[in-house]
């Protein structure tokens, strides 16, 4: 109870939040010029006033704002995201068919950027002259330097043109047979170049961050008194050291959630991944604003979902975290 | 006479500071017998933590060093030895206790676990024998209803009660030395007390013999055999507790009882309400010189003591002093 009482207390504020973020995306979106009849109009041609105004009439654009608004609101809170224009589908069955693919990459990401960072940031710790260290700083750099795309291009160049090791573009080989195994293969071949290209950003963020928090840790009383009990060296860093050095790090992850979605957007334009990045571009580009006001709902649910998960794995970590004493 | 537990022989160690390599103990011997209390005493800076450090094989990696000197445990020379040995024998044969009880337990895990730990590691234990045993020991060390606090965390407890889960952890293996590195210092009065009492009584209970880095003099009086009076990295004056404190053989000792505050003196001239050793420490660049460091500040040194340092004069009661003019102190 003591530990349900404040999650529930956050469920409660993070649906608050995700209505604001609803209505805020809304707003914006009808303050922007262009709707999906100019797009419509254009794709045929050119269209006359009229027929423009009929378009906005059928896909009920003529109604007043908070008519829209509200509307949109109830739709919703019912599960339902509307109908996209462009497409010519549900946008929720649109955003669930794309989904997958983008958790995949960002969770995949995510994960490789924590635990090669923490590796990096734990061994730079130990040795702070050591190869490793000249890893993070120069890690660091880079990821804080170049831009996601521009790195994902190079990629390419590199180990898909230059030496082609691994695919181009896109998910699936649609010429690979076989079961199971071979299509988890030949997705995880296809998954590389986008995960190190997105996780590279935040591997410098991270190990950094590590590096700093073990630093710390290692010099502090209750490592001398672990190395005092005659454990190995192994113990004290990895048991002592590093649960109390990842509390921050952690944080940080959870922070840099949002980051790592709105990163994505970008690694998938570049590598044709067909996740709810590319999606977003073409609906930006159709100005299809159902599925664009979708998308921008489902992300802030992933990034509230992330952050939720990340007080909680905080409150494992330490159980000084949401404790009066 | 037998061997004793612990002899340290020569013991010079230097730390590397940004003005040079500096000797933070010079040329210090002492033995430690079984089940024996010895006292360290003198200010902070002296070299009393170091040399428990050195004695654990935790000098400062990289900064402190051991330059030459032996320290000798049960016949084996600590100073050989490895690493792998080095982490046998720490907490388990020697274990230490330090001053920070608010910091050194280690606020992530419980303190069952932090225990149960250091049995696991030396004694072999299963995880259920040894979290047995951890109660065991929490309620040796007077911690009431052990049964639940032994599932407590650190920030659960009290600073009083955390020292006492550090000497849980310490005398788990019932080790042959126990370095208590000022046990009392951040905790308050009432709770010093107590503290002392229970090193005292556990220390006999498991025939530990103990090493108490303090500046309390009345808890030296009150707990330890022998004592020996540091400054600036050497050795000023060794002996028996009484002794030292009803008649002290080196200036620096003098100085330092004069400085225990006694409530119920009436107060003279010669002794006032507080007294203070005037001048101040030399600094680490001038330890290494061969002069009495202490002379800058004694009253009655002259030439020869900055000329020269003193060898260690011994006295017949065991005593000893680091003075040219010990017999006149």
């Amino acid at each position: 109870m003591k530990f349900l009482f404040p999650i529930a207390q956050r469920i409660f504020y993070a649906i608050a939040l995700l209505i604001a973020v609803l209505v805020l995306n809304f707003s914006m979106l009808h303050l922007a010029p262009g709707d999906i009849a100019d797009t419509i109009a254009q794709a045929s041609g050119g269209a006359d006033a009229e027929v423009i105004e009929q378009i906005r009439k059928d896909y009920g654009l003529d109604q007043p704002f908070y008519i829209q608004l509200l509307k949109y609101i109830g739709n919703v809170l019912a599960f339902d995201l509307g109908h996209s224009f462009f497409y010519n589908q549900p946008v929720t069955d649109l955003i669930l068919e794309k989904l997958p693919a983008t958790l995949l990459l960002v969770i995949t990401a995510q994960i490789l950027a924590l635990i090669v960072g923490v590796l990096l940031g734990v061994f730079s710790a130990r040795n702070p002259n050591g190869l490793a260290s000249y890893v993070v700083t120069f890690l660091a750099l880079f990821g804080y330097a170049a831009p996601v795309f521009w790195t994902g291009i190079l990629l390419l160049i590199a180990f898909s043109l230059k030496i082609p090791l691994f695919p181009v573009a896109g998910m699936i080989d649609v010429t690979v047979e076989g079961g199971f195994f071979a299509r988890a293969a030949d997705i995880a071949l296809h998954l590389v170049l986008p995960v190190i290209t997105l996780a590279s950003i935040f591997l410098a963020l991270y190990s950094r961050l590590c590096r700093a928090s073990m630093l710390e840790v290692l010099g502090s009383d209750y490592v001398r008194t672990a190395k005092a009990k005659g454990l190995a060296e192994r113990e004290v860093v990895f048991k002592h050291a590093l649960k109390n050095a990842l509390s921050p790090v952690v944080t940080l992850a959870g922070l840099q959630f949002s980051a790592v979605v709105s990163g994505a957007v970008l690694v998938e334009t570049v590598f044709s991944w067909p996740g709810l990045g590319t999606l977003a571009l073409q609906s930006i580009i159709a100005r299809d604003t159902p599925t664009i006001l979708g998308i921008l709902f489902f992300s802030a649910f992933v990034v509230i979902v992330g952050n939720l998960l990340t007080d909680l794995v905080l409150r494992l970590i330490d159980p000084r975290v949401g404790s009066k004493a | 006479m037998t061997v004793p537990l612990l002899k340290v022989e020569n013991l010079r160690i230097e730390l590397a500071t940004r003005d040079g390599v500096a000797p933070v103990i010079d040329d210090l011997s002492l033995e430690l017998g079984v089940g024996e209390t010895l006292s360290f005493v003198g200010e902070s800076g002296c070299g009393k933590s170091m040399t428990a450090l050195a004695i654990m094989g935790l000098l400062p990696e990289k900064v402190g060093r051991i330059a030459s000197g032996h320290i000798w445990f049960n016949g084996e020379d600590l100073t050989k030895a490895d690493d792998a040995r080095l982490r046998q024998i720490r907490g388990n044969e020697i274990s230490m206790i330090f001053q920070e009880p608010m910091t050194s337990l280690n606020p992530v895990y419980t303190i069952g676990e932090q225990i149960s730990e250091v049995l696991r590691r030396h004694k072999g234990l299963s995880q259920r024998q040894a979290h047995a045993k951890a109660i065991e020991l929490l309620d040796a060390v007077r911690i009431p209803n052990p049964q639940a606090r032994v599932d407590d965390y650190p920030h659960q407890m009290s600073g009083g009660q955390r020292q006492r889960v550090m000497i849980a952890i310490a005398l788990a293996c019932e080790p042959k030395i126990l370095i208590a590195d000022e046990p009392t210092t951040a905790l308050d009065v009432t709770v010093q007390a107590q503290i002392f009492d229970l090193l005292r009584d556990l220390g006999q209970q498991t025939g530990t013999a103990t090493i108490l880095i303090t500046h309390d003099m009345g808890a030296v009086a009150e707990m330890a055999e022998r004592m020996i009076v540091m400054y600036a990295g050497r050795k000023a004056e060794e002996g028996p507790v009484d002794q030292v404190i009803d008649s002290p053989r080196h200036p620096y000792t003098k100085g330092l009882i004069s400085c225990v505050p006694h409530l119920l003196d009436t107060l003279t001239d010669e002794r006032p309400e507080l007294t203070e050793i005037g001048g101040i420490v030399p600094s680490l660049r001038d330890f290494g010189k061969n002069e009495c460091l202490f002379a800058s500040r004694c009253t009655i040194a002259d030439e020869k003591c900055r000329a020269n340092r003193p060898p260690e004069a011994e006295f017949d009661n065991q005593q000893r002093s680091a003075c040219w003019h010990a017999g006149q102190v």
